[in-house]
């Protein structure tokens, strides 16, 4: 067990863990943000996708050791109302079923769209090709994506 | 300090014997006037949300405070079926009142609530008129509460927007500042009580965004695996990869010694495969060390020779040898298959099957428990939370009454979790530990540890006579039973009035069954999931037996006769209800456009929990065999109202990928009585990129409403099949498509 110090949703959390746990086991069970799910422990889902220094990454796949003083964004951090241009579009597109895997579409989503402002079908599929949805709200998700960029694009 | 409710109090506090009188009526007698919700009964069940000390409570389902916040209690459990959004608003439309101004409380397992289950695609039909009733009831108790307060007659006031208003003189007060006389006054009698006419629908019939979208969205924890529990400690299971193994020693001692590990402990467990499985419990500080310790265990397994000899690959060989021979059972038989296809103009031989498949929740089984030696409390994403308390009562020595239930959003039900053999385990564990505990299966215990969809073989015969009609049909199924010859396992049966049955003269369903030991489950659309694929198929092959377009084919089988169920409560089957549907969803794909070589349309259709549902698809294979569904068209009636536009759609879209997913590449195959695939490498679902453009339509007729969680799913893959079929001219059998080779020159 080691001591580590992370910076979470632009604050400093210091965490005791083994040095091999995955960010997603210290959000998930020391820091209490469950936001983040745990889906398949192996980077093939991306229920468990935050941010790492503004790229969308599997925290699954990532040991507390390695992270060092990036930045990490979870789902709780995206914005302090829970309400980013992405987040109100999967509302107003009510893209969730069950719910499970949105956390990780919207991180995914938001990277995306950090870096391509209005993207195409295929961009956007590509972009979310990590993210499973068990439900089947991928055209949903699609549209919610196109959604946020006009947002975003308002608010610009 | 409130009046009290002098008409009911007395019924707060309620006898054994009451309560199971009470247990057994309708929603409305339950919920009106029998029993009142009070702090009694919420300190007796900490799952009850309690209403407040002040609020206008008339039934177990909705509160008006005085400050005029509404809420409304969600009884069922919420899987993505969306009826923590649906049934409410059943409620709020009858009740008058705005949706914006309401709250939905998640209740836990409370007896007092009927039908606590997400299955069967019940809850519509079942509490479609009870939940406008309850509503409807409040409303007129704060109409009357209004014209008490005027000194008018009832009959000259009128509820809208959280308000009764008086006609003549346009006075109104709102629900809240009512809340103090409504509380006092008798519940009436439902036959007092009006529901509204549905063209003064507000609410019904619009498309309102899920109640838990804001906290879902957030991050907030709402799922099973987001509790948490002062003391808690993190757990995992691991029971026998072969089903029905038990653990003859372990290496808990090196397993307790690793670091994060508090504790590590072999569970017996009993011999039923759903229920208390044997394995070791491993506790920790976190999921992580766990997990880390499951994958260092060593167990040596005492798994019997009956089991380590089944395979898949073993079943398939049974199966061919056993639907080619004499059948076990003989189902239903009309007029005289032999000789009508010995007389059809043209006749056909086929062989389906389709594969085992697992329900693969994205959240996996957990379940957090706090247990001591006479109470438990449970925090659980069950489908089921009956079975689960009774199970937990029963392994863990406890009264039924000391068990209490808090039902947590469920991250993918699909029918995984009906079966609660999870939920026992963090129960037992929680009690042996001595501390709550948190359990979590990870995902490769999840795959291998599942009720499977059960696999299933149909040798079929089906004839045509020389006008293209449909005239014999003879399907001898070979399903699974489990540790049993002669009862086919949860999920695994088919209804002997099954399609075309009812609809031609000459039909026969003949069945034999494969004992097993691998554990099954009901799936999305039980039993319809598969079968649909093997019926929806074989029609399409003999409309091209018959040389008849397949949609003018389908469409002249089922005709416009509504066929009476076999037995009084199986449902009848509308042939022009069916008709509707089927014409609807080839009219959208563009039915008889010409297209190249290579691309093809098809049209299925399935009836199941009494909602009829046709699909279309547009394919596209191309010359080296790679298949991309461009569009899929779905024509759907389950009646009279679509409750919630937003979500009813949504369901439909999610059950064509779901299908398509499946019937794409999905399958679990056993090798040595335990299952091979692990995780999403080797059971992938579909991702975005091959999913196709949906298209949803709703014809409303005027019968009852149904629900709309599965009849959707089945009518897909036979839709893609058919459709692969005009394309190539390749007529795929059996499921997963991704194994059959398409390529065409």
């Amino acid at each position: 067990m080691s001591k580590y110090t992370l910076k979470i949703n632009g604050s400093s959390h210091e965490v005791e863990a083994a040095s091999d746990t995955p960010l997603l086991w210290i959000l998930r069970d020391h820091l209490n943000l469950v936001g983040t799910k745990y889906g398949c422990g192996m980077g093939l889902c991306g229920a468990c996708t935050v941010h790492l220094n503004g790229e969308a990454v599997r925290s699954c796949q990532l040991p507390v050791s390695t992270l060092g003083a990036r930045a990490i964004t979870t789902v709780e951090g995206l914005d302090p109302q829970g309400a980013s241009a992405v987040q109100q579009a999967w509302d107003e597109v009510d893209v969730p079923q069950c719910g499970y895997c949105q956390s990780g579409q919207m991180m995914s989503a938001t990277s995306l769209l950090a870096k391509t402002p209005n993207p195409s079908d295929a961009e956007i599929d590509s972009a979310m090709a990590g993210n499973l949805c068990r439900c089947g709200t991928y055209t949903r998700i699609r549209a919610a994506v196109h959604l946020a960029a006009e947002k975003s694009a308002a608010h610009a | 300090m409130l009046p009290m409710k002098t008409e009911t109090a007395p019924t707060l506090s309620f006898s054994r014997r009451g309560f199971i009188k009470i247990s057994g009526l309708a929603y409305s007698g339950l919920s009106l006037g029998l029993m009142l919700p009070g702090r009694a009964a919420a300190e007796a069940n900490p799952a009850f949300p309690a209403p407040g000390a002040e609020e206008f409570a008339p039934n177990f389902h909705l509160r008006i405070s005085r400050n005029g916040a509404v809420s409304i209690v969600s009884q069922n459990p919420e899987c993505g079926q969306g009826v923590k959004t649906a049934l409410p608003m059943l409620i709020a439309e009858e009740l008058e009142v705005e949706w914006k101004s309401v709250k939905v409380v998640q209740a836990g397992f409370d007896q007092r609530y009927n039908r606590q289950v997400a299955g069967g695609s019940g809850a519509t039909p079942a509490v479609f008129i009870p939940f406008r009733t309850l509503g409807a009831t409040a409303r007129t108790m704060l109409v009357t509460a209004a014209a008490q307060t005027w000194g008018v007659p009832a009959s000259e006031c009128f509820a809208q927007a959280n308000a009764v208003y008086h006609r003549s003189s346009g006075r109104s007060i709102g629900y809240g500042k009512l809340v103090s006389v409504a509380s006092t006054l008798p519940v009436p009698d439902e036959s007092d009580v009006t529901l509204k006419d549905p063209a003064d629908f507000k609410i019904l019939g619009t498309r309102i965004s899920g109640v838990d979208n804001p906290d879902l969205l957030s991050g907030k924890p709402l799922f099973g695996i987001d509790q948490t529990l002062p003391g808690m400690a993190h757990a995992t299971y691991v029971a026998c990869p072969s089903f029905g193994g038990k653990v003859k020693s372990a290496n808990l001692d090196s397993v307790k010694s690793m670091p994060g590990v508090t504790d590590a402990f072999v569970i017996e467990g009993a011999e039923a495969l759903d229920e208390l499985v044997s394995g070791v419990a491993i506790l920790g500080v976190d999921t992580w060390s766990v997990f880390k310790a499951a994958k260092a265990l060593y167990v040596d397994w005492d798994i019997p020779a009956s089991v380590k000899a089944q395979s898949t690959d073993g079943f398939y060989a049974q199966a061919e040898t056993i639907s080619a021979g004499e059948p076990q059972k003989n189902e239903r038989s009309d007029g005289d298959v032999d000789q009508a296809i010995a007389n059809a103009a043209n006749s056909l031989d086929a062989y389906y099957t389709y594969p085992y498949a697992s329900h693969a929740n994205l959240e996996p089984q957990n379940c957090t428990a706090h247990v001591t030696a006479d109470r438990a409390e449970i925090w659980a994403p069950t489908q089921l939370p009956s079975s689960g308390r009774d199970l937990i009562a029963d392994h863990c020595g406890i009264p039924k009454e000391n068990v209490f239930i808090h039902m947590t959003r469920i991250g993918g039900g699909f029918g995984r979790r009906l079966i609660n053999d999870w939920m026992v385990q963090a129960a037992v564990i929680s009690q042996r530990a001595g501390r709550p505990v948190k359990m979590t299966w990870s995902r490769e215990e999840d795959m291998q540890h599942d009720m499977y969809r059960a696999a299933g073989w149909h040798r079929l015969r089906g004839a045509v006579d020389a006008r293209g009609n449909l005239v014999a049909w003879q399907d001898h199924f070979v399903t699974l039973g489990v540790q049993n010859d002669t009862k086919p396992g949860r999920g695994a049966g088919m209804s002997s009035d099954e399609f075309p049955c009812r609809f031609i003269p000459n039909f026969k369903l003949d069945s034999s069954i494969i004992n097993t030991d691998v554990p099954l489950g009901w799936w999305r659309a039980p039993g319809s999931c598969s079968i649909a694929f093997v019926t929806q198929s074989f029609l399409d092959e003999l409309a091209d037996a018959a040389q008849v377009d397949p949609l003018e084919f389908k469409l002249n089988v089922l005709g416009e006769t509504a066929h009476p169920g076999a037995g009084k409560n199986d449902p009848e089957y509308h042939g022009g209800r069916m008709s509707a549907v089927v014409a609807r969803a080839a009219k959208m794909i563009g039915w008889g456009q010409k297209l190249p070589r290579g691309e093809g349309l098809g049209v299925a259709f399935h009836f199941s929990h009494r909602g009829y549902v046709a699909i279309a698809t547009h394919v596209v294979v191309t010359k080296s065999g790679s298949l991309t569904v461009k569009r899929a068209t779905s024509a759907v009636d389950v009646g009279s109202t679509i409750m919630n536009v937003s979500g009813a759609e949504n369901q439909v879209q999610g059950s064509i990928v779901d299908a398509l997913s499946t019937a794409m590449g999905l399958e679990i195959t056993i090798a040595g009585g335990a299952v091979q695939q692990s995780n999403f490498h080797d059971y992938p679902l579909l991702r975005m990129s091959t999913t196709p453009e949906i298209e949803v339509e709703f014809l409303t007729t005027d019968f009852p409403p149904t629900g709309l969680g599965e009849p959707a799913f089945p009518p897909m893959a036979p839709a893609v099949a058919n459709a692969v079929f005009a394309a190539t001219g390749k007529r795929m059998r059996s499921m997963p498509f991704n194994k059959h080779d398409l390529s065409w020159s």
